[in-house]
């Protein structure tokens, strides 16, 4: 039984996980804000490797320097590297055990964090703080839920797009 | 529901394909960010994917925008009455205050006349309203909604009710977004109004903190001390308020204090700021010379 899962709903996550980025915190809450659309396309790259790949996570990424007036390319790369290394990995990643595929995901959310912590270092950007890392950690603990989230949107969309054939 | 895995998939996602495409997309990413770092180069682009993702920023403000809406709309008779007195008032008050200026400004015109140097003109403004976005977690940057289309250029001071709080760093055609006085990569050349001593306030990363670390121990600082722009990057029109000395530290061996000043403006609570346009012809009449000597005599 070979189908071709609707996309869109994938699309609407991901705008979703970007619009969140932006939000407006209070002050204090600003470093409790995860990571949404690293971890949105952790998650589609793994699941969806054929649909979701290097060239969404980089317009995803460029949307977000767009968005938070970052230098053009430093969310784009750090979200294209975290997709290829979970491209690389997703056979192995899928079948971990919870804690085992958090503590990866939280791995991969310190080296997208790394890559704009390094990328803003050389350029100059004097962004000093504990914030980019308490992040990662609020993403890692934030995984279940939200992979649970995702789950059903994915398990929706592949139930709806049998039922259409 | 099981998970397919083709043999096509395998071949597509592991092998040298998607490395080479990677390869490809840092190399993009990094020749992007060296000529966006270089500025000027990507403007047009910039400019064309803001408008892209402005309607993201639109429905984000949306549901604040309709709050205040609501706020303003369903609040009671009796407050709106208070608030009525309240402003009545503040503008007797203001009022008063601005016909003492109206002498004051007369008289400034005759003295500047006298020393045969540019008379200081009144600066145009225009009110843009913050819209609720939240830009980059680790810098000081605000998004308002004037752009390009209201005349709004990159460098142009915005001001609020009580004091500076930044200066426009890059335009769109429906927005632009502001860096504030307290970004970790701010300068503001200032001046102390008591004694027209100049130094610089940098930002500090901290919303209601400035720095002034280029005060000789000998300086004539006070707690207390109100700082004016001195309007000599001309980046800012001079003589507005920025903020107030809260803390002088002096360490032994060092050839500078350590000085902190609170910003005058109520930055993380603002929600209208004002734009101010500075008179370009007077300013760029000015020959370098003649603007020295305003400078020295301002020092003296």
């Amino acid at each position: 039984m070979s189908h071709k899962p609707v996309v869109w709903p994938v699309w609407v996550v991901m705008i979703t996980a970007i619009s969140l980025e932006v939000v407006p915190l209070p002050g204090f809450m600003q470093p409790l804000r995860p990571p949404w659309a690293a971890i949105a396309v952790i998650y589609w790259t793994m699941m969806w490797p054929r649909r979701f790949g290097l060239g969404a996570a980089w317009i995803v990424g460029i949307t977000l320097d767009v968005l938070h007036g970052t230098l053009l390319g430093e969310n784009a790369i750090a979200l294209s590297i975290v997709a290829y290394l979970t491209l690389r990995f997703h056979l192995q990643i899928r079948i971990f055990p919870m804690w085992q595929l958090t503590m990866t995901v939280f791995a991969l959310l310190a080296i997208n964090a790394f890559v704009q912590f390094w990328i803003d270092g050389v350029a100059g950007v004097s962004a000093a703080g504990i914030g980019r890392w308490t992040q990662v950690m609020i993403g890692a603990i934030l995984w279940p839920p939200l992979m649970a989230l995702m789950d059903r949107v994915r398990v929706q969309i592949q139930t709806r797009g049998s039922a259409f054939i | 529901m099981p998970l397919t895995t083709t043999e096509q998939e395998l071949s597509s996602s592991r092998g040298t394909t998607s490395g080479l495409r990677l390869t490809l997309i840092c190399l993009l990413s990094l020749i992007l960010m060296v000529l966006d770092h270089q500025n000027q180069h990507l403007v047009k682009i910039r400019e064309a994917l803001s408008v892209v993702v402005y309607p993201v920023q639109a429905v984000i403000n949306a549901p604040f925008a309709l709050g205040r809406w609501a706020d303003e709309n369903f609040s009671t008779r009796s407050r709106l009455i208070d608030e009525n007195h309240g402003l009545h008032q503040e503008v007797l008050m203001q009022g008063a205050r601005l016909q003492r200026m109206i002498a004051l400004e007369a008289e400034n015109v005759r003295l500047r006349a006298l020393l045969d140097s540019t008379a200081k003109v009144a600066d145009r403004v225009l009110i843009a309203e913050i819209v609720s976005v939240d830009m980059n977690p680790f810098r000081h940057t605000i998004l308002i909604n004037k752009g390009g289309r209201d005349g709004v250029y990159v460098g142009q001071a915005l001001i609020d009710a009580a004091g500076i709080v930044g200066q426009i760093t890059r335009g769109q055609p429906f927005a632009a977004e502001a860096m504030l006085v307290t970004d970790a990569d701010h300068a503001l050349p200032v001046e102390i109004a008591r004694n027209q001593l100049r130094t610089i306030a940098m930002g500090t990363g901290d919303i209601d903190r400035l720095a002034l670390p280029f005060l000789p121990r000998n300086a004539d600082v006070q707690a207390g001390d109100l700082l004016v722009s001195s309007g000599l990057g001309r980046a800012f029109p001079a003589g507005y308020p920025v903020g107030t000395i809260v803390d002088i530290r002096s360490k032994t061996g060092q050839p500078f204090l350590e000085v902190d000043a609170e910003p005058s403006a109520a930055l993380n609570r603002i929600r209208e700021v004002l734009l101010i346009w500075r008179d370009a012809d007077v300013q760029d009449a000015l020959p370098d010379g003649e603007a020295a000597t305003i400078a020295t005599e301002k020092g003296q």
